[in-house]
């Protein structure tokens, strides 16, 4: 058994009867049909109550049947907040409803719903925040009210992907008017894709119903369809959401677990219209709809909707759903019209012919539930007086199903998306789209248009439109389109009623007179209505509530509705879970050629950037130990470090040497071919951005490195300044291209004589601070003379396809010497005892040269540098920092933390940033910031731990190791 | 149930008793104009009228009340920054933020959540060691935390050591708060309506009079009005304006976009920033996800939102707690910074005598709205920068005399 409420099969359905599925409903076993969704399978159970509402708990089931409906928003493990109306069930799916305490069908929270007099509209603002601090206490009651569904932090995300395309026209809905758009532009010539959300294109003509007969319509459905899937050029997407529309016709799809990004040249919105409820009292009860939710129960899932209905309504929409209940063998009891003189139409004559009384001039005025059961049980109808205002009489009618619906609005999203603006129009008694920008065209419904012929004619007008928009030939223009099909909506459905819950937002439980306090609080403009209110800001984003809503805050602002104005509507449509936004979520992590021999080697890693580098070599826990013996190491014998992450910048041309002086703080004009110097970068503020070294290899060429962290912005400043000096040079970013190692202590030159006997490594020949370019282990190398960790040393760089092998015959060839890998926390600890900053580490955001004391690689004298005028203004006002390096008195003290702060006086004087215990000197060395009168060496100050205790330093000069520097110029 | 709200259940049924004034005719003259009825602007006018009786003011704003990036912002509030003028600034406006809904008769919910910045590079923890020392030093709570009290703090965060960057700790400043946006500008501007000052909407600036240096009055969309002050308080637009004004800013603008989920039942108590992924997230008082990242990478006056950015807040977002995949961005928009080039803002003096600024807010307006509007409010009233806003005046760029936050604003605004 799937279903007391389950209708004998019938053509169009999109279930599959023959195959059964179970799932669990709040612990109730449950069966479906294959292709039915959560919310048809429980309404083919006799299940109503779907979930809770936000503020009141109040039982809510179907209203639209739609993915953008507040009221069927179901729980999923690991998955909140699923839209039941579109969810399919699968066997063994858990499904429970939301927002309740205790049970779904006995919440204890829904007492709360008897309070509404004593929590207007932003009743929060309005207490609990005396005595001071009162809101902290209050707080966590509210929070423990607030949201919808649960997350399961231990749920494990499942695979997400993207996809590009491209398309001379989008058609958003396939419904007739976007069938017919697609066929028309496919038609003359253009390359299109149709979106649907629905599981199969045919949109209201699936599930409504246009005129008495149905056949005609199932005959234009299925040529329509046809007409479209027959066009090669049209690509059909079903079960997908047009999300967005961002610039340029950039659409974002969703399809399941993948998302679409799709230029498109033209965009044609056919997305429909949506049905707006009638405000009265009691119609959020379970079982009370908009019209086509039940026709869609009936035709899509074979399910009755309901045993005995009343249709409230205010156009022939109204009859039309009648005959259909008829058909889905439910009894309507009435048909009761907003309108005083209904217009005859064939639809109601049908209705009257089939003996069903018809009530003009009445509305709903309130919803009664039968019983404890939360279902409508009985509806009150009453005549309307004028706007809003009832008369006495009328009478209760005894139903379990009410259909109702005032009007409808255009889907206007992806249109306003794109700026256009949705806007009140006197003549339809409702909303519609203006000022759709170009490239973009409005077709059917969404156009305002109604009825079956005008609906596929301004299709065929929107394809037109834009085969045109793309330059192609639609052909003849067909007759002028029928224009008679404009659908007019009841001016004021809104019955205010003394009691309240006539709800105007149901996502939000806002009543009539929740939004006219809002305007008559002073909340006037209809975006502060909307922010203090919340009306609009729920799960649906006022679908069902933007018209009513719109008519209320006007009438109590005593503005005309033509000032009103709807609210901005943002993207996206109906929700993009984080997942398909994140799709692969691809982390690229840059490695050196080398890195598995670092691996292989015991290395632990740091992120650096994009790329990972070893730290030190060997086990976490001897971490202090093994970075002191690598660095030892590379004092007595020899080290090896990859320095391939260092970026390399090749700059060549005519103008190379004056591009690096205007780029850098330095001189290079004059540097001879086969020397390297320091480069040093500022921004225009004068403050230090990155540095490294300038190898002249020709006259017009230099290889420039960079640090590991600054290559892509020091890349990227180059083509950036360029760009408007236009000087002759070529800029290419090689960092990928070349990777590097430095082999440093007093026995590397041994250790690389061994594999580079063509190089003459002797100091005459190749001094200190010079480049050679020669065979390294048989492969063509950059050699570089550096001395950044204060020993005789060299850089070799080799292209990256060798980095392994030369990494392998260096280690082979230093064999007899103990060559020995050394990871970067020996290097920080090196360059630190020989007083060479880190940039980014002993700089921060504003510090110039002239501060870090590199007062030296700057050349005044030069007409121009970047940040060279900024330095000028620097030295006419004081200094108030400097740069210097220290030692801690006390030989036995810890290292303080890089950051710690310098105190004198009680007040914050300098901090450390560079601190580390010095095996050579045995002692803690360090760079800190000092007011310039105290950076002289011998001064005293003292440096405060994060835990408060002090600890003394003194100044000391630089470099702490090897003043001459003897050992790496040898 | 607080008596307040009997009260109004009493009342039911009866009109409620207007808050916010209605329209008003703008005269002709008043003695200090206020351009920009945000909550600086708001503020700026409430607090005239409080501490130095000047209640002559007309605040204008081109658009709605609080429409602005004071409706835009994610509301987070936090003083834990790098600069001492900065870190004592911020920390004078949670003192008032915290006594504001009773100050204001209007509950603002604000909300001591904590504040979490995460980091993920050894780089990240100096600055955050540089953050929390100068912090303490001022008597702000801020504390370096490790893995295991992270995971105290907040559960749901992945701490995974094999993640792509792993979380190394995090700077933990308890007092970060967050705070209804809208609720503060409403709650300024019915407390200032009260003693007084008028607030026009729908009425925009098109020009500024001066006369031999000094402001004169302003033209407006509605007329021209006289006024012997003017305060510019235009988050988005301070470039513009000051360019009727006659002078210019070193600003750049940039959009700074912002999404929410829909609403989740609450698990998420702190404040969550990564400097290093460029994304933060909290949990709202409704239950929505309110996530933010970078500003956009070029400059644009425009409130247009992006896909791209969407996509890359996405992916970090779902690196820090993996299991929120399934849960939907139901709204995404944009505000427009107004980025300095140290990241702090500018307030005080300007060429043109009595016209004032306010400005430069780039992603840290909002925590800063009763402190500077304070402030303000003493600078237009004596003529004088009070020392707490003295370092921000607009002279310092010039002098090259900045007040490096970068470290601190970047990101978790």
């Amino acid at each position: 058994m799937t279903g007391e409420y389950r209708l004998p099969p019938a053509p169009g359905e999109r279930i599959d009867r023959s195959r059964t599925v179970r799932f669990t409903f709040e612990g109730g076993e449950f069966e479906g049909f294959a292709g039915d969704t959560i919310a048809s399978a429980l309404a083919a159970n006799g299940v109503s109550t779907l979930s809770r509402s936000f503020k009141y708990r109040r039982r809510r089931g179907i209203l639209a049947l739609s993915d953008r409906d507040a009221n069927t928003l179901v729980q999923l493990p690991g998955e909140p907040n699923v839209p039941a109306a579109v969810r399919e069930i699968e066997d063994g799916m858990e499904v429970l409803g939301q927002n309740y305490t205790g049970s779904l069908e006995r919440d204890r929270g829904a007492w709360i719903g008897r309070f509404s007099r004593f929590l207007p509209v932003g009743f929060y603002y309005k207490a609990f925040y005396r005595p001071s601090g009162a809101w902290q206490r209050w707080e966590p009651v509210f929070r423990a009210r607030a949201g919808l569904g649960s997350v399961d932090p231990a749920a494990v995300p499942g695979r997400f992907d993207k996809k590009y395309g491209f398309y001379d026209a989008v058609v958003v809905g396939g419904g007739p008017a976007g069938l017919a758009a697609a066929a028309t532009a496919a038609g003359a010539g253009a390359e299109v894709l149709l979106v649907d959300d629905q599981p199969a294109p045919g949109g209201s003509l699936t599930y409504a119903r246009f005129g008495v007969d149905r056949a005609s319509q199932e005959e234009e459905l299925r040529a329509l369809v046809a007409a479209v899937e027959a066009a090669p050029n049209v690509e059909i997407m079903t079960g997908a959401v047009c999300e967005g529309r961002f610039a340029d016709n950039w659409l974002s799809i969703v399809r399941g677990r993948r998302l679409h990004k799709v230029r498109a040249k033209t965009t044609i919105v056919a997305t429909g219209a949506v049905e707006q409820p009638i405000v009265f009292r009691g119609n959020d009860l379970p079982g009370t709809m908009l019209p086509s939710a039940a026709q869609r129960l009936i035709r899509h899932y074979g399910v009755r909707p309901g045993n005995r209905a009343v249709v409230a309504t205010a156009g022939r929409d109204g009859y039309a759903a009648a005959l259909d209940l008829l058909e889905g063998g439910v009894e309507v009891a009435a048909v009761v019209d907003l309108r005083q003189h209904p217009d005859p139409s064939p639809e109601a004559a049908a209705v009257a012919e089939r003996g069903i009384g018809v009530v003009a001039g009445h509305t709903p005025s309130e919803a009664r539930r039968r019983g404890r059961a939360g279902r409508v049980g009985a509806v009150r109808v009453s005549p309307i007086l004028d706007r809003g205002r009832l008369g006495k009489g009328g009478e209760t009618i005894s139903c379990d199903l009410l259909c109702m619906s005032a009007g409808t609005m255009p889907a206007a999203q992806i249109a306003c998306h794109a700026g256009a603006r949705l806007v009140y129009d006197r003549t339809l008694s409702g909303l519609r789209i203006d000022r759709v920008p170009d490239g973009m065209f409005v077709a059917g419904a969404a156009n305002g248009r109604h009825g079956l012929g005008p609906t596929i004619a301004d299709g065929r007008r929107a394809g037109r439109a834009a085969a045109q928009a793309l330059g192609l030939d639609p052909g003849e223009a067909p007759a002028a389109p029928d224009d008679s099909g404009r659908l007019r909506n009841h001016a004021w459905p809104i019955f205010a009623h003394p009691k309240g819950k006539e709800f105007v937002d149901f996502d939000e439980d806002l009543a009539v007179r929740d939004l006219t306090d809002a305007v008559h609080e002073g909340y006037d403009d209809i975006e502060l209505t909307k922010r203090y209110s919340t009306v609009g800001m729920g799960p649906s984003q006022g679908r069902y509530s933007a018209t009513n809503a719109l008519r209320v805050a006007a009438a109590a602002a005593g503005r005309s509705l033509d000032e009103a104005g709807a609210t901005t509507v943002r993207p996206p449509v109906s929700g993009e879970k984080l997942g398909v936004l994140a799709g692969r979520g691809l982390e690229p992590v840059r490695l050196t050629p080398m890195h598995h021999r670092h691996v292989e080697a015991g290395a632990r890693t740091m992120v650096a950037g994009d790329w990972l580098r070893p730290a030190f070599y060997g086990p976490e826990a001897d971490r202090d130990r093994l970075v002191e013996e690598e660095a030892a190491h590379v004092r007595s014998a020899v080290g090896l470090i990859d320095v391939s992450t260092l970026g390399g910048i090749e700059i060549r041309g005519p103008d190379a040497a004056a591009f690096l002086d205007r780029m850098y703080t330095f001189a290079y004009r004059r540097q001879p071919v086969g020397r390297l110097r320091y480069v040093l970068m500022c921004d225009a503020a004068g403050t230090i951005i990155d540095d490294g070294v300038a190898c002249r290899l020709g006259d017009g060429h230099f290889y420039v490195t960079a640090t590991t962290g600054g290559a892509d912005r020091v890349h990227r400043e180059m083509l950036w300044h360029n760009a408007q000096w236009r000087l002759d040079v070529d800029i290419a970013n090689v960092t990928a291209a070349w990777c590097g190692v430095n082999i440093a202590g007093p026995r590397s030159r041994e250790t690389l004589a061994r594999i580079a006997p063509e190089v003459d490594l002797s100091t005459e020949a190749f001094p200190y601070l010079g480049v050679r370019e020669g065979l390294v282990a048989d492969i063509p190398a950059r050699l570089l003379r550096v001395g950044f960790v204060g020993e005789l040393g060299y850089e070799i760089h080799v292209p990256a396809g060798f980095g392994e092998a030369l990494w392998d015959r260096l280690m082979e060839a230093g064999a007899a010497d103990g060559i020995r890998p050394f990871g970067v926390e020996a290097q920080r600890l090196l360059r630190l005892e020989k007083g060479h900053i880190i940039v980014g580490q002993d700089t921060d955001g504003l510090t110039t040269p002239m501060e870090a004391d590199m007062e030296w690689a700057v050349r005044r004298s030069k007409p121009f540098f970047v940040g060279g005028r900024a330095l000028d203004v620097h030295d006419r006002h004081p200094a108030t920092r400097k740069l210097a390096g220290f030692v801690l008195s006390d030989a036995d003290a810890a290292a303080p933390e890089e950051c710690c702060l310098i105190i004198r006086d009680g007040e914050i004087a300098g901090r450390v940033t560079s601190a580390m215990r010095s095996p050579h000197l045995g002692r803690v060395v360090g760079l800190a910031f000092l007011p310039p009168g105290d950076a002289e060496p011998g001064k005293r100050f003292e440096i405060r731990r994060p835990d408060g205790e002090t600890v003394s330093a003194e100044v000391a000069p630089l470099p702490f190791y090897d003043p001459g520097n003897a050992r790496q110029e040898g | 149930m607080p008596l307040g709200l009997i009260g109004h259940g009493l009342r039911a049924g009866r009109r409620p008793r207007r808050a916010l004034p209605p329209e008003a005719r703008l005269r002709p003259r008043y003695d200090v104009a206020i351009i920009g009825a945000g909550g600086h602007g708001l503020a700026a006018a409430y607090y005239l009228a409080r501490d130095h009786g000047i209640t002559d003011v007309a605040v204008l704003d081109k658009g709605w009340l609080g429409g602005g990036n004071t409706a835009r912002n994610t509301t987070i509030v936090r003083s834990n920054y790098l600069t001492p003028e900065g870190v004592r600034f911020y920390d004078e406006s949670i003192r008032l933020f915290r006594g504001l809904s009773g100050e204001l008769d209007f509950n603002i919910l604000y909300s001591e959540r904590g504040h979490l910045t995460l980091a993920h590079t050894d780089a990240a923890l100096r600055t955050m060691r540089w953050r929390a020392e100068v912090n303490k030093h001022l008597g702000v709570e801020s504390e370096m935390v490790g893995l295991d009290e992270l995971a105290r703090l907040c559960p749901p965060l992945n701490l995974d050591r094999g993640a792509r960057f792993p979380i190394l700790g995090a700077l933990h400043h308890k007092p970060g708060a967050i705070a209804r946006h809208d609720a503060v500008a409403w709650g300024y501007a019915i407390a200032a309506a009260r003693r007084g000052v008028e607030i026009h909407q729908n009425t925009e600036v098109t020009g500024i009079l001066t006369e031999k240096g000094r402001v004169t009055g302003v033209e407006t969309s509605r007329g021209r009005i006289a006024c012997g002050k003017v305060l510019q308080a235009v988050a988005g637009s301070s470039s513009l304006l000051a360019a009727m004004a006659g002078f210019r800013l070193p600003i750049q603008t940039v959009p700074l976009q912002a999404c929410v989920t829909e609403p989740l039942k609450p698990f998420l108590d702190p404040i969550v920033v990564s400097g290093s992924l460029h994304v933060y997230v909290s949990q709202s008082a409704r239950g929505e996800l309110v996530m933010g990242g970078p500003t956009d990478p070029y400059a644009l006056y425009s409130q247009r939102s992006t896909l791209e950015w969407k996509e890359g807040l996405a992916a970090p977002m779902l690196a820090l707690f993996p299991f929120l995949a399934e849960v939907r961005v139901l709204r995404q928009w944009a505000g427009l910074a107004d980025m300095t080039p140290d990241f702090s803002p500018i307030m005080g003096l300007t060429p043109v005598q009595n016209y004032y600024i306010d400005a430069g807010w780039g992603t840290w307006g909002f925590k800063a709205t009763p402190v500077c509007g304070k402030r303000m409010a003493e600078t237009v009233a004596t003529g004088k920068p009070p020392s707490p806003i003295a370092p921000f005046d607009l002279g310092r760029f010039a002098a090259f005399r900045q007040l490096g936050e970068r470290g601190a604003a970047s990101v978790g605004h």
